[in-house]
């Protein structure tokens, strides 16, 4: 199976190309630039540098979220689009676990994937290595970093925390956690294609079009709505003519 | 150049349509949003963003099917690159990307004023000079088209586009959002008896100001409530609707005299108002050397069928791009 796998969750953009868990070609880039414009050249040139065509791929594996809104929502929009339009396989994979898939593979560590979002608050899940398989624990949540390393406290296992954006609640960990808490080094921060492939490799294909991201949370429009109108039973928002 | 298919998803509808030759349709669908954008009164952005997301290759899909169009019929993807908001233009951008990428296609970016402009291409061909009133929730601009693709903005609103005007007092009047469409049927069944300002109409210019009839209009509203009195509110859409419109179609027709135009062309989601169309109507009867060309009301709204006949134009003006292409969310002509 040749897989094309691209995430632009947030800063870093990274976009491979891989044939049966062997990467053919894979670019990742961690310069502010603006992933809209640099996305889909990436995808044409990493699809030429693995010597293959558009033609040649069988799925295509996005990062689906949580991360930054419009960035997500760049590469699952190609990655749809170019599934819907060449009728491949799609797969979403929670941008959380593809930084969780950076860890080395002990089964005794926990893996705590941060994004940074603001106000104390982070995105975060808990990951765990169970024989060469990469297992969710608990689901992906928009949470205050505080609350978070709280709840941790009382698992007795190592705690990695994985991500670019580690560094900057990693003071709050170790005052709940203590010596249970490891980083990764900075070179091994980055969430990667080949990684994502990796995981989408062993997904289940999505349907192409309810598919969206994973957003972990409401716009707040929606929040106050929400609270304003509790008996509000939702029903179909958009309407075709 | 032959068959198109063009994606439009500047605010809050996401549609694709497929056109042949600039002129034919062959299929426009639109999703809109109004229904969700009406719990919070008004466009939210990131709303708007998440929708595009969930409908653009449904959409995409009913476009070509309902043209029963495959890609190997297609000669390029058209995209509006903006104006408009950019989370929403990103959607239809990237999508646009991805298929012409796919297939192979050129990819042709197209201005959403030029849209709106040469979605009356799909009615009559368009003959220049040709003055341009362009009207919706966001613009309020005459454009002045001295031949294909020359486009020059000789007027327009210093303040509130007259779109926003209709829904910021729609909203005062407890109307649902977008609030033109319930002001213009109050209005036929009320009178003009507040007279708001018009304002700059004596003005020797071609630009339009809103901000300052919205005020008046608060005012009025206002000051009856706190002296308790009850006003009609027939007679107030009426009202306010009288003085959009007499401002509109004085200085539209000033400026197409001036100018000289060949046509008139009404163009925008305001285009859709019956009380403008039949005052532009009633205006240019009176000179017989101008011919007014008013979009059918489905081609009023955004819709990409009008992106898809504009691309025409912008691909004989060479305007084809590579895979870098962006959102342009204040893109000007």
């Amino acid at each position: 199976m040749r897989i094309l796998a691209m995430d632009t969750s947030n800063q870093s953009m990274s976009v491979a190309v891989t044939e049966n868990g062997v990467t053919l070609a894979e670019q990742l880039t961690n310069v502010k630039r603006n992933h809209s414009i640099q996305l889909m050249p990436t995808v044409e040139r990493v699809i030429k540098d693995a010597g293959l065509t558009i033609d040649d791929i069988d799925r295509v594996v996005v990062a689906k979220g949580p991360g930054s809104y419009t960035g997500v929502r760049i590469a699952v929009t190609v990655a749809k689009t170019l599934a819907w339009t060449k009728s491949i396989e799609l797969v979403g994979v929670s941008s959380l676990k593809v930084l969780a898939g950076n860890t080395p593979q002990d089964d005794n560590l926990l893996i705590v994937p941060i994004m940074d979002a603001r106000r104390g608050n982070i995105y975060t899940g808990l990951y765990q290595f169970v024989n060469g398989t990469l297992e969710q624990l608990e689901t992906d949540q928009h949470i205050s970093a505080e609350l978070w390393a709280n709840r941790l406290s009382a698992r007795k296992e190592t705690i990695m925390i994985v991500g670019v954006d580690a560094v900057k609640h990693q003071e709050v960990f170790e005052e709940k956690l203590q010596d249970k808490v490891r980083i990764l080094p900075t070179f091994q921060q980055l969430p990667r294609a080949s990684v994502l492939a990796w995981i989408g490799a062993q997904a289940v294909p999505e349907e192409i079009h309810p598919f969206v991201p994973e957003y972990t949370k409401l716009t707040e429009a929606e929040e106050k709505w929400k609270e304003a109108n509790p008996d509000d039973k939702g029903g179909s928002l958009v309407e075709k003519y | 150049m032959k068959r198109i298919l063009a994606i439009e998803t500047s605010c809050d509808e996401t549609s694709a349509a497929v056109i042949e030759e600039g002129n034919r349709q062959l299929s426009n669908v639109v999703a809109s949003q109004i229904k969700s954008h009406q719990r919070f009164g008004g466009v939210v952005p990131e709303v708007a963003s998440r929708h595009h997301v969930e409908q653009m290759t449904i959409v995409m899909e009913e476009a070509l099917k309902e043209a029963e169009t495959t890609y190997e019929e297609l000669d390029a993807i058209a995209v509006t690159e903006g104006p408009g908001l950019v989370g929403a233009l990103l959607i239809g951008v990237n999508a646009a990307k991805a298929v012409a990428y796919a297939h192979n296609l050129p990819l042709i970016p197209v201005n959403h004023i030029i849209g709106h402009i040469y979605a009356n291409q799909l009615v009559q061909p368009l003959a220049f000079p040709l003055l341009s009133l362009v009207v919706s929730g966001g613009h309020t601009e005459l454009v002045y088209m001295e031949e294909p693709g020359k486009y020059e903005i000789i007027g327009e609103t210093r303040d509130d586009a007259a779109g926003e005007a209709y829904d910021k007092v729609g909203r005062i009047l407890g109307v649902p959002y977008p609030g033109g469409k319930h002001i213009d049927e109050m209005a036929h069944k009320g009178n003009d008896t507040f007279h708001f300002p018009r304002a700059m109409i004596k003005e020797d210019n071609n630009d339009f100001s809103f901000s300052g009839l919205k005020s008046s209009f608060i005012n009025t509203v206002h000051n009856a409530e706190q002296k308790g009195e009850v006003l009609d509110k027939n007679d107030l859409a009426a009202s306010f609707q009288a003085a959009v419109i007499e401002v509109l179609v004085t200085k539209t027709m000033r400026c197409a005299k001036e100018k000289q135009v060949k046509q008139l062309v009404l163009a925008g989601g305001v285009a859709a108002n019956s009380g403008l169309r039949a005052a532009l109507k009633e205006a240019v009867e009176m000179t017989p050397t101008i011919e007014l060309v008013v979009p059918p009301l489905s081609l009023c709204g955004d819709n990409a069928a009008m992106i898809g006949a504009a691309a025409f134009v912008e691909a004989v003006e060479n305007k084809q791009i590579d895979l870098t292409l962006n959102a342009q969310p204040g893109l000007s002509l």
